[in-house]
């Protein structure tokens, strides 16, 4: 059982991590041997990573722009998801099962059809360009998930300890605060990373809603990423700048994973 | 405590989808005037603009669609619960493999669908690694596998992570008591894992449906637009509507939102009475059977 | 719907004559100039840039500056079309692809040019009207070059039986290497390779009036051509995958005695660090025929100014500057992109700096362009699902031709 639990972890491991140390690799060569199948670089060169900092790009500050937005929506869908959650989860109301539903309905639209209108209204209220543009949108695939995700958490946590705390006196929101948040932490941070890595992966509205550069986000910086010819797909500075979007997130992981591993187990149960 | 998601919702969904379900009743930008320009305006079309829904490149794409659906949710749902599984217990170096399984969900999928491109590619590594020959960018059946490889890579760990959340509820009392009445490992997850995580895995499942219906930018990067063998019904719309055919579009947009609301309603009468079913009666419903079966 | 119709035109006509009746006050011309924003691509950036400056330091009160759109054609088409469709003075000078052109036009989104068309290569002026007024300036051109090998070819050939005797020959005595090469994957690549293969055969995908062509004879020897050619493995068959870049590499590596390409493909495969394995080895020249050279197709940019620019005195201004003579030759100075004024061709000092230019202007004289048409995204669909099924064998010649012919049709009304 343990040569197969070790088996399977190192398996898993393996197929995450193949095809990105395959895109680390390719952007260690140099673009003129881009094509090669060798597993290490020869030579090795960094010349895909002083393109995508060379000072006309702008990475630097799409990554800083990229870091507001998917933070901000992140922060602002957290707070008003979890309240939502918490409320759907706990109370009982008219209409409940009809904004659960709602809820979930957009996120069933293509994103290609929302583009235009929201584009024409952003026009017409003098959003285009700004912050707002980026992160109000976001929200529309960042607060279903967090919502559903965290009623569900809520629904399974322990009725009696919400009674028990408002016994000792605490405000409904007090035992809200003070007891459901704490056990829900695990979930309330996975749910917090994978809306923070929707958002900071997400492309089409940054694209649609910005046209400045000192706006713009990383993935559309990446796109905007060249060649050394018209036709050349720059795959070299797109792997290194894949690379460089891919790592603050690997290590806000490696930071938060305690966290995200925290709850019931050694929590207030113990 | 719900306004102000329903307020955001609604500026940023429902008034573009009202817009767009409209504009499927629409033509516009088609006609020209005698001096070759195109007359401005818009003219109520009827159910005109739904005439492409029954023919064969939708149907083909609608087919597509529920083919990596069915295919990638299935696979996913099951290395996402392994991922879960591994990254729960506690081993030396786990942090890595925690940081290592999110990896291929925190790689933008634009970049993440040319890295699998260049992956596949005729002189690429994976035939280079096979000793294959096989064009696996072009149109045929092998790139309906590269796009499924593709995406259950990128997408595994979304519902590895939501059922990790799901797992760290579960109290360690449960699996003391089962280890007690000396249930094996497998016992151990059919009768007390799965039941206690169902609601979470059911979450992560619904949104990888409704995610999955909508799959568009990888089979678009890796294989390209206009490919038989792999367009998806987001496909089809997003071609559509750069050759600007906002009318058919839009009304393939409203018979996608459509079908996957029927996906997503049936998901959730059959399998889901957890997601929806009210706190206590569930509760004490959950209590019994779960008391049952450690018993 | 037919009332309808008269309604809105009733209505129109209505607010035409209000219009007409509060007498709208002439612009004056200072009200159209002030500053602009140029919407360009990436990669000529850096050479665009030094014609930006120049034009700054000229014009202290009517600065240009430059935006970049992404990279790929398709995003800037997109972007470029919701500027429009917002009405947006986002860009009031930009970038687009000649084939566009008539789209844009017809749609009102850029404004007509009276600008002076001397000096251009006569194709590339071509591209820029639509309906015979001009609504845009050639500023970049190009059409496809045959590669071939050097050291394996004497001679490079003039006919596609020419090419494939040849082959016939060199291959056999060379391990992994196929014959020839083009842009086949499933995208504009395929349009412009298959109607190359038609005008090379003496046919055209339209005739003067703009009725399709495809059922003519050339139209079937070329589509025989290519279908016969991946059939026989002349063309490999990763050929079917292959955009510009797939096909560079191959012909680098040494896999393809003849490729068909953009002249940008000149200066990688002339590079000495160990990237091309055929540097020195190589030239290029006009495409083949099918009784004699063949004919390329036209690509390139030109320059529109937007419907919707605030400033429309200084953008156009500004697109005169930017493709006048000095300009376009300080342009070429820093940059291998092709260009469409003649006398760059004749230029001792750049055919010393680009040695293929003689077959590349021989070429563009040659070029046919691409169909024009409004729906010219329509078209160029249809004419790659055709070209696409009969290449593969998916359908016979004569089947997919009748169906791009009956396809295009109504397309091109």
């Amino acid at each position: 059982m343990h040569v197969w639990r070790r088996a399977g972890t190192i398996g898993i491991a393996l197929y995450c991590l193949v095809p990105f140390y395959w895109m680390v690799v390719s952007s260690f060569r140099r673009t003129a041997d881009i094509h090669d199948t060798t597993p290490l670089p020869s030579p090795w060169s960094l010349e895909s990573y002083e393109a995508v900092f060379a000072a006309d790009m702008g990475f630097g500050r799409s990554l800083l722009n990229s870091l507001v937005v998917a933070g901000v929506t992140t922060a602002v869908t957290l707070l008003v998801g979890t309240l939502a959650a918490y409320a759907l989860a706990r109370l009982s109301f008219r209409g409940k099962n009809v904004v659960l539903a709602l809820v979930i309905a957009v996120s069933m639209f293509p994103g290609a059809l929302l583009i235009v209108p929201l584009l024409k209204l952003f026009t017409a209220i003098g959003w285009i360009n700004t912050y707002q543009a980026m992160i109000v949108p976001s929200m529309s695939f960042a607060l279903p998930l967090t919502i559903w995700n965290l009623t569900t958490f809520f629904r399974q946590l322990p009725y009696e300890l919400e009674q028990a705390a408002m016994i000792d006196g605490c405000t409904p929101f007090a035992a809200f605060r003070r007891v459901m948040l704490p056990l829900a932490a695990p979930g309330v941070f996975t749910t917090a990373i994978l809306a923070f890595i929707a958002t900071w992966n997400e492309f089409i509205i940054a694209v649609t809603m910005v046209n400045d550069q000192e706006r713009q986000t990383a993935t559309v910086r990446i796109a905007q990423f060249t060649g050394a010819a018209k036709f050349d797909t720059p795959f070299g500075t797109q792997m290194a700048a894949g690379v460089l979007v891919t790592l603050p997130l690997v290590l806000l992981v490696l930071f938060f994973q305690r966290r995200i591993v925290a709850g019931l187990t050694a929590g207030a149960l113990k | 405590m719900l306004s102000p998601t329903l307020l955001v919702l609604a500026l940023v969904v429902f008034y573009p989808l009202v817009a767009a379900m409209r504009e499927s009743f629409y033509e516009s930008g088609q006609r020209l005037d005698a001096d070759g320009f195109v007359v401005e305006g818009e003219w109520f079309a009827g159910l005109a603009n739904y005439a492409g829904v029954a023919q064969q490149r939708f149907i083909n794409a609608a087919l597509n669609t529920t083919l990596f659906t069915v295919v990638t949710v299935s696979l996913e749902v099951v290395l996402g619960m392994a991922m879960a599984l591994v990254m729960r217990r506690a081993f030396r170096g786990r942090a890595f493999l925690r940081a290592s399984i999110l990896v291929p969900w925190a790689v933008p999928t634009a970049v993440a669908g040319l890295m699998w491109k260049w992956i596949f590619q005729a002189d690429g590594v994976a035939n280079a690694l096979l000793g294959t020959q096989i064009l696996w960018t072009a149109d045929g059946p092998w790139a309906k596998l590269a796009v499924i490889v593709a995406d259950t890579w990128k997408t595994a760990p979304f519902v590895g992570l939501l059922v990790l959340a799901g797992l760290q509820i579960i109290p360690a009392e449960v699996y003391e008591a089962a280890r007690v009445d000396g249930a094996t490992p497998w016992q151990t997850f059919r009768r007390v894992t799965l039941p206690l995580v169902k609601p979470a895995l059911l979450v992560a499942v619904l949104f990888r449906l409704m995610d999955a219906l909508r799959i568009f930018d990888l089979p678009y990067v890796l294989v390209g637009p206009r490919k038989q063998s792999v367009e998806t019904l987001s496909g089809l719309i997003w071609d559509e509507a750069t050759r600007v055919h906002y009318g058919p579009a839009s009304a393939y947009g409203t018979a996608l939102f459509v079908y996957i609301a029927v996906i997503a309603f049936v998901f959730v009468k059959l399998l889901g009475a957890d997601l929806l079913s009210d706190v206590r009666e569930r509760r004490l419903s959950g209590r019994r059977e779960g008391n049952a079966r450690v018993a | 719907m037919k009332a309808l119709h008269v309604t809105a035109a009733a209505l129109a006509l209505g607010a035409g004559l209000a219009a007409c009746g509060s007498s709208p006050s002439p612009q004056a011309p200072t009200q159209e100039r002030g500053p602009i924003t140029f919407l360009g691509g990436k990669f000529e950036a850096e050479s665009v840039q030094k014609i930006v400056d120049a034009w700054n330091a000229a014009h202290p009160q009517e600065k240009a500056s430059v935006v970049l759109l992404p990279e790929s054609a398709d995003e800037q088409r997109r972007k470029l079309i919701q500027n429009a469709q917002t009405k947006s003075d986002a860009g009031d000078v930009m970038l687009i692809d000649a084939v566009w052109t008539s789209e844009f036009a017809a749609n009102r989104w850029v404004e007509e040019l009276k600008l002076d068309t001397t000096g251009f290569l006569p194709t590339t002026i071509e591209t820029a009207k639509y309906r015979d007024k001009l609504y845009a300036m050639p500023v970049f051109t190009g059409t496809g070059l045959l590669y071939y090998r050097t050291d394996l070819v004497k001679q490079p050939p003039k006919t596609w039986a020419e090419m494939k005797k040849i082959c016939d020959e060199v291959l056999p005595k060379q391990k992994g290497m196929s014959c020839y090469g083009g842009q086949f994957d499933k995208y504009e690549g395929l349009t412009v390779n298959f109607s190359e293969a038609v005008a090379s055969a003496g046919g055209e995908l339209l005739d003067a009036s703009g009725q399709p062509q495809l059922t003519s004879e050339a139209a079937k020897q070329a589509a025989r051509f290519l279908a016969d050619a991946f059939k026989s493995g002349m063309i490999p068959k990763e050929a079917i995958t292959y955009k510009e870049e797939e096909g560079r590499v191959a012909f680098q590596e040494g896999k393809l005695l003849f490729y068909r390409n953009w002249a940008y493909g000149y200066e990688a495969a002339q590079k000495t660090d160990g990237s091309s394995k055929v540097a020195g080895k190589f030239d290029v020249a006009p495409i083949p025929g099918l009784n004699g050279p063949g004919a390329g197709t036209l690509g390139g940019n030109n320059l529109a100014v937007s419907a919707f620019s605030k400033h429309k005195q200084t953008a156009r201004d500004f697109v005169a500057f930017m493709t006048s003579a000095e300009q376009i030759k300080a342009f070429a100075r820093t940059s291998s992109m092709p260009v469409p004024r003649a006398a760059i061709y004749d230029d001792p000092e750049m055919i010393k700096k680009y040695p293929y230019l003689p077959a590349l202007k021989e070429g563009i004289l040659a070029a046919k362009p691409r169909p024009k048409a409004v729906r010219y995204g329509d078209v160029t669909a249809a004419i790659q699902e055709s070209a696409y099924a009969i290449i593969t064998g998916a359908k016979p010649v004569d089947q997919g031709l009748s169906e791009l012919q009956t396809a295009l049709g109504p397309l091109l009304k």
